[in-house]
């Protein structure tokens, strides 16, 4: 064998002659059985000097790469050693009782191990409990794979075209009439609910109106009723079984009545109650036909195919039924009703989306469930990818620069007749099994976190369950082995390499710095994530709190709005008239700058021109109360009933869009729009305040007149001074005027923080995330510092008995790690600002600059955290007395 | 059996190790094969129909001395055995045999 090997190695080592690619000659080796190989090797160095002369170096190589890969054949390729593997077998023992006694015997190192992969993995756990729980939603369905929701593009020529989850009646009427290969429609509307009376009780509801096919195409049982006709008649209602006992107590609600409203519904079913990883949740399932006798009466575009904002519309496929047959259908249907809109300039079609991409798919208007979006899911999982990682470098790290230790031992099972496979097994085993250990901590971690993550947000509570199953628990094993086998793969690749001979004659012939540079690399990148996250942490809480302070254009301090839930707003006002601290009162159809919007269309003097206006219906006190800006103009001046107003006030963003008298707002005064059919008159021009939250540019706003809007609010200003005694008394005021339903009444600034509340849950699932990165990365430097200073215990003794001073000394110990520092602070803070710079901010109309003071902030605290670290330890081995440690060599 | 009969190409592998005698090893066999048939003989092809050839015993090898050509690699020629010998005259039989129940043949006739 020697003889070829000098002889291989010499032709490898001619630098003028080209070679072929070593990679390939590497796999040849790997997979190629012994005796087969040489041969083969031999006809592809033929055939590759052939080619060098013929076709050039680079070609020959690249067909030497292909003839490599193609000899990959069942005939060529070694069969595995099962004897290795059996070796492997009976060695667990020895390899568990070396692992544990090592991981007794280095304290700090299996703590900064163990710690840092329990915390990380938890994380982990938790993304995969969380995109788990995403991805079997709407499981429960029988025939889920099949079932098709159909969706709505509405395209209109002044707006981007809009993605509706919802539909119109008509598209499902059509599906079942004219559209083959179709099993079942189901058609169903939101907006069923109210309260719901039987005798005495009295119950508010929310559900759906649903039509006969519900149950044919959802997986719903019912405990009791028939499926097939429980909604088929009109007044029909299914309830779920925690509506029944809410209403009905212990009864058999089976046929009994139940009145909403003026209509009185027949319980024609019990339904269990519906699962929580459902997109459709409803306490109640009134029947469609309902609907058929109470709406489409009254309005005759109710099944006109651009009544699309309330009904959607699902459908099942026969078994190996295509999609695409129906979209094609769907396709022509689309064309044939859109030539009938092409007078109005709009066009809506209907195509398909399958069920499971409801809820972890893209977001839509008018959704009917809660949608989460795949680039959460991602930035989740990208984010405990990072943390996970960072907890396996230092366990790289460590083992690695700890690695002399166990050289010994790996030299003696080398010379006793060890392979190279089997210490790499051996430490990929240990890896995983303090992986699997870390598993245990980071599982009751996970438990902790669990609730903190579901208490971060409604939202959340609402959408995730996170319980465990038995799958779940597979998945976290498997996390656990894969970091396992991550982490441990470098060091046992490292120990596997050692030289026995060399390592029994003279333990400090190991070339341990050899890695040295990885090892940096590795802190670098730490600290480098580290830095990213804490400097994003700081900018995005300075954006947040922009968002909070920002002035919006009017004032909402001391401000309550108060949910008039239908009831009267002058006699809750007179009521609350008599509470002394409060000062004013003013009445709005809705509440602005927390997201929600309200439109209409508007039109000047050119009636082709039209432009949706944000609206709000306000009463005479609303402009004072909120103090809002005129730029021209009055308040209202008339108080007409409703229906006969014919005032109107508007933002300077509507003189802008139509260009009313050139944009002069005091000859603006007195001009006339058109909205809802009604000539209105300008009285005011208000100064451009934000409607919408303050993301969105500002757009056209006007204020209509109206002193009375039942689900509308009552805007209360109060005097600041004692205010749970004025809650108290607005509490009683609204019991007289309304028995049935709590009072809802929050104050304007918290409502703001409410609205923005995605923002802060997110600066909070980032905040925790800096605090674990920085965590592990401190532990892990801490242990490279530990690890070097006791390394260098020697050189440092000398050096001070030569006569280094201490100061001297700590900094010729920290200057490595320093540097490093400095590396990472380079990388990241540039990273971070482009990043924010020109991808996040952009997304925002209205956003604060990115300050230096965040990114210097957050080097500060990095940069302290780890001089604490390295001073501590550094010093702490410049003041040892030379003399202890020299006199025992 | 499948793995008594001959096929096409393994016939031909086979008949140009015959021909080239002492120096039939793989990378010699694609050339003379490409030579005679001018058609590419890819050495992956060939190589694994030598393989298959040496499991049905139809011919041995043996490692020849290394030499500074193919990076010091020895080659592995091939020889045919007894059993080879028989599986060619039997395939050539077969051939004959059948070209001589065919009356007439002509190329001009089949245009």
């Amino acid at each position: 064998m020697n003889r070829f090997d000098s002889q291989n190695d010499r032709f490898e080592n001619q630098p003028d002659v080209p070679q072929p690619p070593r990679w390939a000659q590497r796999l040849l080796c790997w997979y190629c059985r012994p005796d087969l190989l040489e041969d083969l090797q031999g006809d592809l160095n033929e055939y590759f000097e052939r080619n060098v002369k013929a076709k050039g170096a680079r070609r020959a190589r690249l067909i030497y790469c292909l003839d490599a890969l193609k000899f990959f054949r069942p005939y060529t390729v070694r069969k595995p050693d099962f004897i290795n593997l059996f070796i492997h077998w009976i060695m667990i023992g020895s390899y568990l009782k070396t692992s544990r006694r090592s991981l007794v015997r280095n304290k700090l190192f299996s703590f900064i191990n163990i710690f840092g992969l329990a915390v990380s993995m938890s994380v982990g756990l938790l993304v995969i409990a969380f995109v788990s729980d995403l991805r079997s939603y709407d499981d429960f369905h029988e025939k889920k794979d099949r079932t098709y929701r159909v969706i709505t593009t509405y395209q209109t020529p002044e707006q981007p075209s809009m993605d509706l989850a919802s539909t119109s009646v008509k598209v499902g009427k059509k599906i079942r009439e004219a559209v083959t290969g179709v099993e079942d429609v189901a058609i169903l509307r939101n907006g069923f609910g109210g309260d719901a009376t039987v005798g005495e009780t009295n119950v508010p509801l929310d559900g759906l109106w649903a039509d006969a096919s519900f149950f044919k195409v959802f997986t719903f049982p019912l405990l009791e009723g028939d499926p097939a006709t429980a909604l088929k008649e009109p007044y029909s209602l299914v309830l779920t079984e925690k509506t029944a006992k809410k209403l009905f107590g212990d009864v058999d609600p089976l046929g009994k009545s139940v009145r909403m409203d003026t209509l009185t519904y027949k319980v024609t079913g019990l339904l269990k109650d519906v699962p929580k990883l459902s997109h459709l949740q409803f306490e109640a399932l009134a029947s469609f036909s309902t609907t058929d006798a109470q709406f489409a009466r009254k309005d005759p575009n109710f099944y006109n195919w651009d009544n699309i904002w309330q009904n959607y519309v699902y459908l099942v496929l026969p078994k190996n039924g295509d999609p695409q047959v129906v979209q094609t259908t769907l396709d022509k249907l689309n064309k044939q009703e859109n030539t009938q809109l092409a007078s109005k300039k709009i066009s809506i079609s209907a195509s398909l989306q399958p069920l499971k991409t409801i809820a972890l798919g893209r977001r839509m208007d008018n959704p009917i469930g809660p949608t989460m979006t795949p680039i959460v899911v991602w930035v989740l999982s990208g984010l405990a990818f990072v943390i996970i990682l960072s907890a396996c470098f230092n366990y790289t790290n460590l083992s690695i620069a700890r690695s002399l230790r166990r050289s010994r031992e790996v030299g003696i099972r080398k010379i006793i007749g060890a392979l190279k496979s089997h210490v790499l097994g051996q430490f990929m085993a240990e890896s995983v099994i303090i992986s699997l250990l870390a598993l245990v901590f980071s599982f009751a971690l996970f438990l902790f976190l669990r609730t903190e993550f579901l208490s971060l947000s409604p939202f959340i509570e609402r959408v995730v369950s996170l319980q465990l199953s038995v799958q779940l628990i597979f998945y976290f094993i498997g996390l656990a082995t894969l970091v396992g086998l991550a982490a441990g793969f470098l060091p046992a690749l490292f120990l596997a390499r050692i030289n026995p001979v060399q390592v029994l004659k003279d333990v400090s012939g190991l070339k341990l710095f050899r890695h040295i540079t990885m090892r940096k690399v590795l802190i670098v990148m730490q600290y480098t994530f580290s830095l990213i996250f804490i400097a994003t942490t700081l900018i995005s809480y300075k954006q947040y709190r922009g968002f909070l302070t920002l002035d919006l254009g009017f004032k909402t301090e001391n401000i309550l709005n108060i949910r008039l839930q239908g009831n009267k707003g002058d006699v809750l006002a007179k009521e609350l008239a008599e509470i002394p601290t409060v000062r004013e009162m003013s009445k709005s159809m809705m509440i602005t700058s927390l997201g929600s919007i309200h439109g209409t269309s508007m039109k000047y003097k050119n009636p082709q021109d039209s432009a949706m206006v944000w609206l709000n219906l306000v009463d005479e006190h609303y402009l004072p109360v909120h103090q809002h800006k005129m730029v021209a103009g009055t308040n209202f001046t008339l108080r007409p009933k409703k229906g006969e107003e014919s005032e109107i006030i508007v933002n300077e963003q509507v003189l802008k869009r139509f260009s009313i008298a050139r944009r002069n707002p005091l000859k603006a005064l007195g001009e006339q729009v058109v909205v809802d059919k009604k000539n209105l008159t300008i009285v005011g021009v208000l100064k451009d305040f934000h409607y919408g939250t303050v993301e969105k540019k500002i757009e056209p706003v006007m204020f209509r007149y109206s002193a009375d809007e039942p689900g509308g609010f009552l805007n209360v200003k109060i005097s600041a001074t004692d205010l749970p005694a004025t809650m108290e008394r607005i509490e009683t005021a609204w019991q007289k005027v309304d028995k049935v339903h709590p009072l809802d009444a929050k104050f304007y600034d918290d409502q703001i923080e409410e609205a923005y509340s995605q923002f802060s849950v997110m600066i909070k699932v980032i905040g925790f995330i800096t605090f674990l990165a920085i965590c592990i990365a401190s532990l892990g430097l801490f242990g490279m510092v530990v690890f070097t200073t006791e390394t260098r215990l020697k050189e440092i003794s000398i050096r001070k008995v030569l006569g280094a001073s201490e100061r001297s000394l700590v900094y010729q110990l920290s200057k490595g790690f320093l540097a490093l520092l400095v590396v990472a602070t380079l990388v990241a803070l540039p990273a971070t600002y482009f990043f924010f710079d020109g991808v996040v901010l952009t997304n925002f109309a209205y956003h604060q600059p990115i300050g230096l003071g965040e990114l210097l902030t957050s080097v500060l605290i990095i940069m302290l955290l780890a001089f604490v670290l390295i001073g501590s330890q550094t010093l702490k081995a410049a003041r040892k007395n030379p003399a202890n440690v020299l006199k025992s060599e | 059996m499948k793995g008594t009969n001959l096929g096409e190409f393994e016939e031909l592998v086979l008949l140009t190790i015959a021909a080239l005698v002492n120096d039939a090893y793989s990378v010699a066999v694609c050339d003379e094969l490409e030579k005679h048939t001018g058609r590419a003989a890819k050495l992956g092809v060939v190589h694994a129909v030598l393989n298959r050839l040496e499991e049905k015993g139809l011919v041995k090898s043996r490692m020849g001395e290394s030499t500074s050509a193919r990076g010091g690699k020895r080659k592995r020629y091939y020889e045919v055995t007894h059993a080879g010998k028989v599986a060619l005259t039997k395939a050539k039989e077969v051939r004959e045999s059948l070209w001589n129940i065919i009356p007439g043949f002509n190329l001009e006739g089949s245009l």
